[in-house]
């Protein structure tokens, strides 16, 4: 396929003798938005840190734009700044303002001018609402504003997939939504993305294809019409059921 | 038959003479050291652990082998102790001259008399004279050192802090770098060994010692007279300030002193100086 | 509502201040005690003569200051020295590849050695042995290899300060680091270490408060510092007295130096409760 971005063939994950991830297969086309949903454990987080190379896989491919990744060998550096993640957790550097923090990788990365990386940067942060934010540092930030920083640090690096592990849950409830409008603007812009997500309503919303992740294993792929008003595996009914029921 | 009796009528003399003899220094103890040391009927006499040549040898104060340990029972058979009623016991320098009850009748390793000193303990009259002498290494002298202060001004010198050498260089030398210093002799040594520092002054026992067991290829390059300096070092029994020992001591050692005790053990122990030439 | 809360204010206040002037009496009697009843025992005169001779401490104390500036410098040079040499035993140990492990178990080995070996051995080894392998003048100077037997003591600690600092940092910062594309040096170095040192600061401060009392155990091997003029004094005199001015000066630097240590941990526990 021309336009396919990201390929996951027969992927494998252990961490020991405990099997995480049993033979992941998707493909993720240009500007195309998959969710992963499924019950906690049962391996989205652990998938989308394949992806970025951050854990090693046992078996299988992880080919990007046509190239095996995930060759034992492959330097992971250079390819970790075309794959942007954003955590549940935010993870910005503590000792740095919302600027620094954005402008570091670029920096030492980016072989560019400083003063178009940080252009680049300020209309970012203007973008995304939070110019009035770039001197800040992470602890004056609310949950929401520091979620929003740590998407914009992963943009920075100009990324041609974006994934999103849990990226509002961690939030209260009245600051999920400007998260949420950040990933829509990204939608809109036709990032390629993948959203590991509790939000069952966005993901009904925005979604392309869902993905039913149960121990490991993608049991069931479908359009967020037919995923959600008729799952055709018991086990993803069942999820739904407990999720909306909170 | 004759013989035995001549024999036996000797041995009877002599073990009255003995008696006598023992009766006597008895009486003598009596007088002067009854009721004042820190056991009764014994003296207990305190040196440095470990002691050495020529002041004690082997570490071993009891066999009454080296310099101090003969001075010390000398003193311990005028004031009328016998060598079984000496007891040895070891105190650091330190220690010795904390103010405070002592655990020594009296204490020698080479203590130097001095005014300050005597402020907080007491010293019996002196029972020696140290000349001071230099010490250095074969290569010093290679490179030039002689006896003469011009020569010794332009060495690097280590010394003993807990002597009074210090005081003496500087008045006397005046050498041009500041002298560094140390804890003990053997230090001073292990950095001439290092070769941090050119020459040692230690009194001159110290330093034949030094130079001919300790440093290998050590030389005293020269003696300065003991008249030299205003106050020439001389050791004296330490005790505690205010002893009432002290007059029993300083008897005893006057005694030894006037009859010949004292420089016989001098010479026996501290030997022929001379070889090691005069400072100019 | 505003007449309860001023109450508050003045009850806090009230509250305050009756702390304060307990705190004050009890230090007085026990102050009083001390001054009364020390002075009755019956070695006081004797002790005082010997430790509190005011006039020895006056005729002394300026060779004592002037000998401390040894001290200073000592322990100036040997502060970079040391920060360098933590650093990179710390870097060395961090070291996770297979490929590194000859340098991460020299790196161990290191600081087990230095650690646990009594400072004044390491200074008696390095400080006459080094030299005497026969090294020329000014080289084998006991200035330098005092210096180098503390720095080699003290950056074994300063790494283990410093690794434990590292290891705190939790492994999410260097995850997002490394996702970002940065390497695994600039992950470290803008990432993961100003973090970590800014948290090992209050330990550091302590390590510094050391060094500057273990600086005097240089004087064993010769040279002349504050510890060692304060001795020459004593054998002199016969007396106590300039150790106590010693202790004095060594109190005006590490007290401070300590409280300040007190300081930023309580402004660091603060901070992240
Ligand atoms: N670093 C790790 N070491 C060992 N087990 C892990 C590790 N990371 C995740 N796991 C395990 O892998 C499984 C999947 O975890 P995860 O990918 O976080 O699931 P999810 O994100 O869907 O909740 C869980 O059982 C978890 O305990
Ligand atoms: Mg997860």
């Amino acid at each position: 396929m021309a336009n396919e971005r990201l390929h996951l063939k027969d992927v494998h994950k252990a961490f020991g003798d405990v099997p995480v991830l049993k033979g992941i297969n998707l493909s993720v086309k240009e500007g195309e938005m998959v969710c992963l949903i499924g019950s906690s454990g049962s391996g989205k987080s652990t998938l989308l840190r394949c992806i970025n190379l951050l854990e090693p896989i046992d078996n299988g491919q992880i080919i990007f734009k046509g190239e095996d990744i995930s060759e034992p060998g492959f330097d992971p550096q250079p390819v970790r700044q075309k794959i942007g993640i954003v955590f549940q957790s935010y993870n910005l550097f503590p000792h740095m303002t919302a600027l620094a923090n954005v402008m570091l990788a670029p920096r030492r990365v980016l072989h560019e001018p400083r003063d178009q990386l940080l252009a680049q940067a300020t209309a970012l942060f203007e973008k995304f609402g939070l110019a009035d934010r770039m001197n800040h540092y992470p602890d004056q930030l609310s949950g929401g504003q520091q979620q929003r920083v740590a998407i914009v640090r992963a943009l920075a690096m100009n990324p041609q997939i974006m994934l999103f592990d849990e990226v509002t849950s961690a939030l209260d409830p009245e600051l999920i939504e400007e998260v949420l409008d950040v990933l829509r603007q990204l939608r809109r812009q036709g990032m390629t993305m993948i959203l590991a997500t509790h939000e069952i309503g966005f993901a009904r919303e925005a979604a392309d294809t869902v993905c039913m992740l149960d121990e490991g294993i993608i049991i069931e792929q479908a359009s967020p019409e037919k995923l959600f008003t008729n799952p055709s595996e018991p086990r993803t009914r069942q999820f739904l059921s407990s999720v909306l029921k909170q | 038959m004759r013989q035995r009796l001549g024999i036996k009528k000797i041995v009877i003399q002599a073990l009255v003479v003995g008696v006598t003899l023992a009766a006597t220094s008895n009486l003598h103890a009596a007088d002067c050291a009854a009721g004042k040391t820190m056991k009764e009927g014994v003296l207990t006499i305190a040196t440095g652990n470990p002691a050495y040549y020529p002041w004690v040898m082997d570490n071993n104060p009891s066999s009454g082998q080296g310099f101090e340990a003969a001075v010390a029972y000398a003193v311990a058979e005028r004031m009328g102790f016998d060598k079984e009623n000496v007891e040895w016991t070891s105190a650091s320098f330190d220690q010795s001259i904390q103010p405070g009850v002592k655990d020594f009748d009296f204490n020698l390793q080479q203590f130097s008399i001095t005014e300050e000193r005597e402020k907080v303990v007491d010293f019996s009259a002196p029972y020696y004279s140290a000349p001071m002498a230099v010490l250095v290494r074969k290569s010093a002298v290679e490179n030039g050192a002689a006896p003469t202060i011009e020569s010794l001004k332009t060495l690097i010198w280590g010394i003993d802090s807990n002597t009074t050498a210090l005081a003496m260089i500087q008045e006397t030398i005046a050498p041009s770098s500041t002298p560094l210093l140390y804890d003990d002799n053997i230090n001073v040594v292990e950095a001439m060994k290092a070769n941090q520092i050119d020459a040692g002054m230690f009194d001159l026992p110290t330093a034949l010692y030094l130079g001919g067991v300790v440093l290998e290829d050590g030389v005293v390059l020269g003696q300065f007279p003991a008249d030299r300096t205003d106050t020439p070092d001389q050791f004296g029994l330490l005790m505690e300030d205010g002893s009432a020992l002290k007059a029993c001591v300083d008897e005893a050692v006057l005694s030894i002193t006037e009859d010949g005790t004292l420089a016989a053990i001098e010479a026996q122990w501290l030997q022929e100086t001379t070889g090691v030439p005069l400072i100019k | 509502m505003i007449n309860r809360s001023a109450a508050r204010v003045a009850y806090d206040k009230q509250q305050k201040t009756k702390g304060a002037v307990i705190a004050a009496l009890s230090s007085l009697v026990v102050l009083i005690a001390l001054v009364v009843l020390v002075p009755r025992a019956p070695g006081w005169e004797k002790v005082q003569a010997s430790f509190f001779d005011g006039e020895i401490l006056v005729s002394t104390f300026p060779s004592l200051l002037k000998a401390f500036l040894v001290d200073i410098a000592i322990f100036l040079w040997s502060l970079p020295a040391i920060a360098i040499l933590g650093l990179l035993v710390a870097l060395a140990r961090d070291q996770k590849s297979p490929a590194m492990f000859p340098l991460r178990a020299l790196a161990i080995g290191y600081t087990d050695i230095f650690r646990g070996v009594p400072v004044i051995l390491t200074i008696f080894l390095i400080g006459f042995g080094i030299p005497g392998l026969g090294l020329p003048r000014p080289w084998n100077s006991p200035y330098i290899w005092g210096s180098v037997a503390l720095v080699l003591t003290y950056s074994a600690y300063v790494a283990e300060v410093l690794r434990s600092g590292i290891e705190s940092i939790h492994e999410s910062q260097r995850n997002a680091g490394k996702s970002l594309g940065l390497s695994s040096s600039d992950t470290m170095r803008f990432i993961v270490l100003p973090q970590a040192l800014r948290r090992v600061v209050p330990a550091n401060m302590n390590m510094l408060v050391a060094l500057q009392k273990d600086v005097a155990l240089l004087s064993f091997i010769g040279p002349v510092e504050i510890l060692r003029q304060a001795g020459v004094h004593k054998s002199l005199l016969a007396n106590f007295t300039p150790y106590v001015g010693a202790a004095i000066i060594f109190l005006a630097v590490t007290i401070p130096a300590t409280r300040y240590a007190d300081y930023l941990l309580a402004k660091q526990h603060r901070e992240r409760s």
